[in-house]
């Protein structure tokens, strides 16, 4: 009866083992975390304003990323400024303002319709437009190219009777 | 032959915007302070931190306000640059030290000479933000008025000093 007990033994100490990591990944990986998380904490109405402002706009330095989701150092900054504008009551238009005051119409990911960005705006659907013409251009061509072809009495019977043959070759 | 000549023309059309459109750097968002008075700001200076630097002291003075950084690696290519026309006192050259630590700063200095009138500190990068500086270093050429002329993004380079900035330091001065 000893053999099973010490199995049992061994495998309550790997349990223990594997608690006493799980604790020490924690504690290592909390205050790390915690620190990140803590300007998250201060007001969530004013963070969720953040938030929902800072999608708007386009990290300038990774400029894949909204300066929502950027880690770069500038968007920590442009968030804090954010946060602080949010903070002395300015509206969400004066603050999208503020920042193409600085950084120019291409910090925002739908930038102002004007006599700049027509091409932007509109470029896409001149394309297609210009796709679907030229489609209905080629089609209409095609179409009067495939005209029934005049056959004379002679061809046409000609033709019936290769049509015919075909078909009873076909039959099994 | 019309056949083969239209979609080699729409190829071609296609390469050429290719070419132009790689050949554009997405890093260099044109500024829209181009054309506008510098930010007022005023900050405390590297060498004499007591001591206070506004734009409104060049008042007069056609300049450039150079941003930037001990940990800039950029920096670093455009210095001896900056050294090199600092000597020529053609233009003075303010430095905006961003977001750096003072003991730093002025260790950079010491190790890479300094071509700087003066350095102030932004240390938290506000003054940055109000000049829209995204990547460090950046130069703005600021004419007697206050009014931004031009801006460069990225390190200075012999030829954009060349052909660009020292003409056009040249023209506002007159």
């Amino acid at each position: 009866m000893k053999k099973p007990l010490t199995t049992e033994t061994q495998r309550h100490r790997g349990f223990l083992c594997f608690a006493l990591l799980c604790v020490l990944c924690v504690s290592v990986v909390n205050p790390v975390s915690a620190k990140e998380a803590a300007p998250l904490a201060q007001d969530e109405a004013v963070e969720k304003r953040m938030v929902t402002i800072s999608e708007e706009l386009r990290c300038l330095v990774c400029q894949n990323e909204s300066l929502a989701a950027s880690r770069a150092d500038l968007a920590q900054d442009l968030r804090r400024e954010i946060r602080e504008q949010i903070g002395q009551g300015k509206s969400d238009k004066e603050i999208l303002d503020f920042m193409v005051g600085r950084y120019g119409d291409f910090v925002r990911y739908r930038p102002p319709l004007k006599g700049t960005t027509l091409l932007l705006w509109f470029g896409p659907f001149a394309l297609l437009l210009a796709g679907v013409a030229g489609l209905v251009i080629i089609l209409r061509r095609r179409a009067r190219r495939v005209a029934p072809a005049n056959l004379s009495a002679e061809e046409q019977k000609k033709a019936e009777e290769l049509l015919k043959l075909g078909e009873s070759e076909l039959k099994p | 032959m019309t056949r083969f000549l239209l979609p080699l023309g729409i190829f071609i059309v296609l390469v050429a915007f290719l070419a132009i459109g790689l050949n554009l750097n997405p890093r260099e968002v044109p500024s829209p302070l181009i054309g506008k008075p510098a930010p007022a700001f005023s900050l405390p200076r590297l060498h004499q931190p007591e001591a206070k630097f506004a734009p409104q002291d060049m008042q007069g003075k056609v300049w450039l306000l150079n941003v930037w950084a001990s940990w800039c690696v950029s920096c670093r290519q455009e210095h001896p640059i900056l050294v090199e026309l600092a000597k020529t006192g053609l233009v003075p050259i303010v430095g905006l030290n961003y977001k750096d630590q003072r003991a730093d700063a002025l260790k950079w200095l010491d190790r890479f000479g300094d071509p700087y009138t003066l350095s102030i500190v932004d240390a938290e990068g506000r003054v940055g933000i109000d000049y829209g500086v995204y990547g460090v270093p950046e130069t703005y050429l600021i004419d007697k008025t206050g009014v931004i002329r031009f801006k460069q993004i990225g390190p200075v380079t012999q030829d954009v000093l060349e052909k660009t900035i020292l003409p056009l330091v040249a023209e506002l001065n007159k």
